[in-house]
């Protein structure tokens, strides 16, 4: 078993780097060319074929080091058989060393004792023979030579035979010199001048003391030189003449007990090797299998399979961890369990609860209908009442459904049922049954971008809900003014944005609408009585798609709300295709808005009566006068293609050449601050920092901008605001 | 116009208010509190509709629906508290034809019984086809090579909607209204399970409808015939 795990656990530390590492080579493969090629053209000719070669051998060896930096069990083994090679090695360095000290000591200290009893017979044969022969030598000194060359071949002999092969003798002559019949000897096929070292015979030459060196012997017969030892010394020869005399030798013995010794460290230092190697693997495999049980368990645990614990076997560390493993899963569980339960009972309560205050509020819903009904035949105070309380308890019912529907929320109970919806029949929907809403406004309510089918995975209720909501909004906040809800399509998100051009939100308070039971001001008389919880719930709504909800508002510029939903259900939203910030905002118009109220009033005038351009132009001026040179850098005068698209709004726009001044701000809501003072940036700024992920969302949007948006813009905005938005987003 | 209702409620005070609002509107109401005797109160009124909360005390409403539809086609309108899918989707699993959301106003609640009971109202003779069925119009009957099925009511008309126009697509909500008497687009979950409970019955294999054929993003029609 632990068997398997570790073959499945090599096996996968080894599949999984295949992809990356794949992915690196082509990705620096990729990178390398252009800077290649720029070499090769222009400098140095060998560096790229150097590179080219590091990579050629790098490439077959990034899997492995890939393992390396993975695999623990890898790292341990190696090392271990590294640093056992090494203690190994130095071992055997020292006791080979002290080995061939201890052979070869005494081996020396023979050798110099023989040698030196050689010496002394030399000398002594040498003293006998000049005795012997002293009368004679006067006489004939050719015949003295003669007997020397045969005195010292027999020297040598008798030298040697003494050693029965254990050593050979050589003798030299002194220096440079040949002549004499002194030439070399040697017993035993040694080649003298060979197996004699130079500066051993230098020595000699200069001293008379005996000397030693190291040497190989060479043999003139055929037979291998081997190791030797070679003492020599001066010695008169019987006329008086100095030779050297060398004993050499042979080592033979020594080195094979040399080798033998070298021969079993090394197979016992590569038994040890192997063994501590498969010591410390099998060690670390004890460690590292129930390391990956753990992991893999983790993995699993993660994934959502509570009941996954680890085997745990005896009472070491590693059962240790295997127990505090398994109690921090049964922890986990229990908790995740605890949770799951809670969050149970909270949606158990909130289903009683409903039906609990549901049924009486039947009831009384009923009985105050009737009551309604018959109220003509009752005098005018209780006729009254029965209207009041008809109307309270619509009211009442509206905010209990709607506090049931955010606890649902909050209990995770909300499902989304999604499935292809035409939005364009769903916003249909919404603005027919916000019609006489509308009506009794004054209001137009009016589609954009709905020329094409706008389809999209999505829960037809809840989007319906949110919409009716948006324009209910709206229109109730709209004063008067027209309401624009538009459609796009961009990638893969849809987004519907309703427009209106009221009293607008305040810095700040794009974010906090959402908020429950938030009021825009609380002095303000409602009059469709909404709950406060509306846009809470709408908020939820979009989350619950995995889209978003925003909001974005000037203050007396109106506001626009947008949702933006994944065309396909749990598709990451990575944009909108409507800008948050409309187009005809008081900043994209390049307005100084920084005298809101006034410039604001004296803008929406401007937009509902289409007066004469200089007259405006000047009341804008004088409103916005404060302001001084910065209100007339970005005065607007007015721009004959910004056409009405939607028939009574005259947008002013900036001069042709207004537009790079007035744009620096750019769309990115965030970085607002530099033109449109602090209002504006007020306004811009917390919907940037809203509670959805939207803060990256702006640079985004640019690049959906271009995408196909076009039709709906160019029905809304006329060309002018499309010819600003494209060098905008340039 | 005549019309017994038969309503199955716990609370006394809601049964009492459902029946002042249905004598005022001319139905003959009964009453029965109790989820355990139903049946037998179902089986004594004989009622043309019958009006059941889904929280009762003894046999659950679910279970009663279940029960009734089991012996009856008599259309059942299911009062619950629960808007929530699953109770929702249940119910109408169980055989009921409508639900509605308490807290409702009567007038809503009138609408809805009218709306189920002015179906027996209308006998025209007419031989309809859709598939391989004959549907007798007249006579209430669906058949099968001579084989009849068994449908409810509201089954029944939603198939005739279908039949007669086996030409159009009908979105969730254009059925709502022909079949269920809705004015503004509800629930459309009532759609897609009575559309599956009628497919259980007629379609020789449900997984692969061939009479109430789905038109992906927009709704159903009539198979070929």
């Amino acid at each position: 078993m632990s068997g398997d795990s570790a073959a499945s656990g090599s096996g996968r530390s080894g599949d999984r780097p295949e992809r990356p590492v794949g992915r690196t080579s082509r990705g620096r493969f990729r990178w390398g060319r252009p800077r290649e090629g720029g070499l090769l053209r222009g400098e140095v000719q060998g560096s790229p074929v150097i590179r080219l070669f590091v990579r050629w051998v790098r490439r077959p060896l990034l899997p492995v080091m890939r393992l390396w930096r993975r695999n623990i069990q890898l790292k341990v083994v190696v090392t271990t058989l590294l640093m056992s090679l090494g203690v190994v090695l130095l071992l055997g360095f020292v006791v080979i060393g002290q080995v061939r000290n201890g052979l070869l000591d005494a081996k020396v200290k023979a050798s110099q004792s023989q040698a030196t009893g050689g010496f002394a017979v030399a000398k002594q044969q040498a003293d006998e023979a000049a005795s012997g022969t002293g009368e004679d030598t006067s006489a004939v000194d050719g015949r003295s030579s003669q007997s020397v060359i045969q005195w010292m071949s027999d020297l040598v002999e008798s030298l040697s035979s003494g050693g029965q092969g254990a050593f050979d003798v050589v003798t030299l002559p002194m220096g440079d010199e040949s002549g004499g019949g002194r030439g070399p000897r040697a017993s035993g096929h040694v080649d003298p001048a060979e197996s004699v070292p130079g500066n051993l015979r230098d020595r000699i030459d200069s001293g008379t003391g005996a000397a030693q060196r190291y040497t190989r012997i060479v043999y003139s017969n055929g037979v291998d030189s081997q190791p030797g030892l070679v003492i020599g010394k001066q010695v008169n020869d019987p006329n008086g003449d100095p030779y050297q005399l060398y004993y050499l030798f042979p080592l033979t013995q020594e080195e094979k007990s040399l080798s033998l010794v070298k021969g079993t460290l090394a197979t016992a230092g590569l038994f040890v090797v192997v063994l501590l190697g498969a010591i410390a693997w099998l060690v670390v495999r004890q460690v590292v299998t129930p390391v990956r049980m753990a992991a893999g368990i983790a993995e699993r645990l993660s994934a959502g399979r509570l009941q996954e614990r680890m085997k745990v076997t005896g009472e070491d560390d590693i059962a240790r961890l295997g127990e505090a493993f398994n109690k921090m899963a049964q922890n986990l569980q229990l908790k995740i369990n605890q949770l799951e339960d809670l969050s149970r009972m909270q949606r158990r309560f909130v289903s009683d609860v409903s039906h609990e205050l549901r049924t009486p509020l039947t009831t009384v819903r009923m009985a105050a209908d009737v009551i309604h009904e018959a109220r003509e035949d009752f005098d005018p105070v209780t006729a009254r009442s029965a209207e009041l309380l008809a109307d309270q308890i619509d009211r009442f019912e509206s905010l209990l459904s709607d506090l049931l529907e955010i606890s649902r929320f909050d209990a995770g109970a909300a499902a989304l049922e999604a499935e292809p919806v035409d939005l364009r029949t769903v916003v249909r929907r919404v603005v027919g049954g916000a019609e006489p809403l509308a009506e009794r406004k004054g209001t137009r309510i009016k589609v954009v971008g709905d020329q094409q089918p706008v389809v999209a995975e999505v829960d037809a209720r809840r989007v319906e809900r949110v919409l009716r909501n948006l324009v209910v909004n709206a229109v109730e906040h709209g004063d008067g003014k027209d309401v624009v809800v538009k459609l796009a399509v961009a990638g893969g998100a849809v987004a519907i944005a309703v427009r209106d051009y009221g009293v607008g939100l305040k810095p700040g308070e794009a974010t906090r609408v959402f908020s429950r039971f938030w009021r825009a001001d609380p002095a303000r008389a409602r009059t469709t009585g909404g709950t406060g919880l509306g846009l809470s719930i709408a908020l939820e709504d979009a989350r619950l798609h995995g889209g978003w909800l925003q909001a974005w508002g000037e203050p007396g510029g109106g506001s626009q709300f947008r949702l933006t939903l994944p065309r396909t259900a749990d598709e990451p939203l990575r944009g909108s295709p409507i800008p948050l910030e409309p187009r005809d905002s008081r900043r994209n118009r390049g307005l100084d808005d920084a005298g809101a109220p006034h410039g604001g009033g004296a803008g929406e005038k401007r937009a509902t009566l289409p007066a004469p351009p200089a007259d405006t132009e000047g009341s804008a001026r004088s409103a916005r006068d404060p302001l001084g040179p910065l209100s007339a850098a970005a005065t607007p005068t007015a721009d004959p293609t910004a056409l009405p698209g939607n028939g009574s709004r005259v947008v002013s726009r900036p001069a042709a050449g207004a537009p790079p001044r007035g744009e620096p701000a750019g769309p990115a809501a965030g970085d607002a601050a530099p033109a449109g003072a602090g209002t504006d940036a007020g306004a811009g700024g917390p919907s940037g920092t809203g509670d959805v992920d939207e803060l990256d969302e702006p640079d985004e949007l640019d690049g959906l901008d271009g995408l196909d948006d076009v039709d709906g813009l160019e029905g809304l905005d006329g060309l002018g605001d499309r010819r600003g938005e494209t060098s905008r987003g340039r | 116009m005549k019309g017994r209702v038969l309503v199955v409620d716990d609370d006394t005070a809601l049964a009492e208010m459902l029946g002042i609002v249905l004598r005022g509107e001319g139905f003959e109401p009964s009453f029965v509190a109790d989820g355990d005797k139903a049946l037998a109160a179902f089986r004594e009124a004989k009622p043309d509709l019958v009006l059941l909360d889904l929280m009762l005390p003894g046999r659950d409403g679910i279970e009663v629906c279940r029960l009734i539809r089991a012996e009856s086609g008599v259309p059942i309108v299911m009062l619950t508290a629960k808007s929530d899918t699953v109770d929702v989707v249940v119910g109408l699993e169980s055989g009921a034809d409508d639900y509605i959301v308490k807290p409702f106003k009567p007038k809503e609640l009138v609408a809805r019984i009218r709306a189920r009971l002015r179906r027996s109202e209308e006998p025209a003779p007419e031989q309809l086809a859709i598939g391989d069925l004959v549907i007798d119009v007249a006579g209430h009957s669906v058949k099968r090579e001579g084989q009849s099925i068994a449908l409810t009511p509201l089954e029944f008309d939603l198939l005739v909607a279908l039949a007669r126009k086996p030409w159009q697509v009908f979105t969730r909500e254009v059925l709502l209204e022909q079949v269920w008497g809705y004015r503004h687009a509800a629930d459309t979950r009532l759609v897609n399970v009575h559309v599956q409970r009628l497919r259980s019955k007629v379609e020789k294999d449900p997984e692969k409808p061939e009479i109430v054929v789905t038109v992906r993003g927009v709704g159903y029609k009539a198979g070929p015939s």
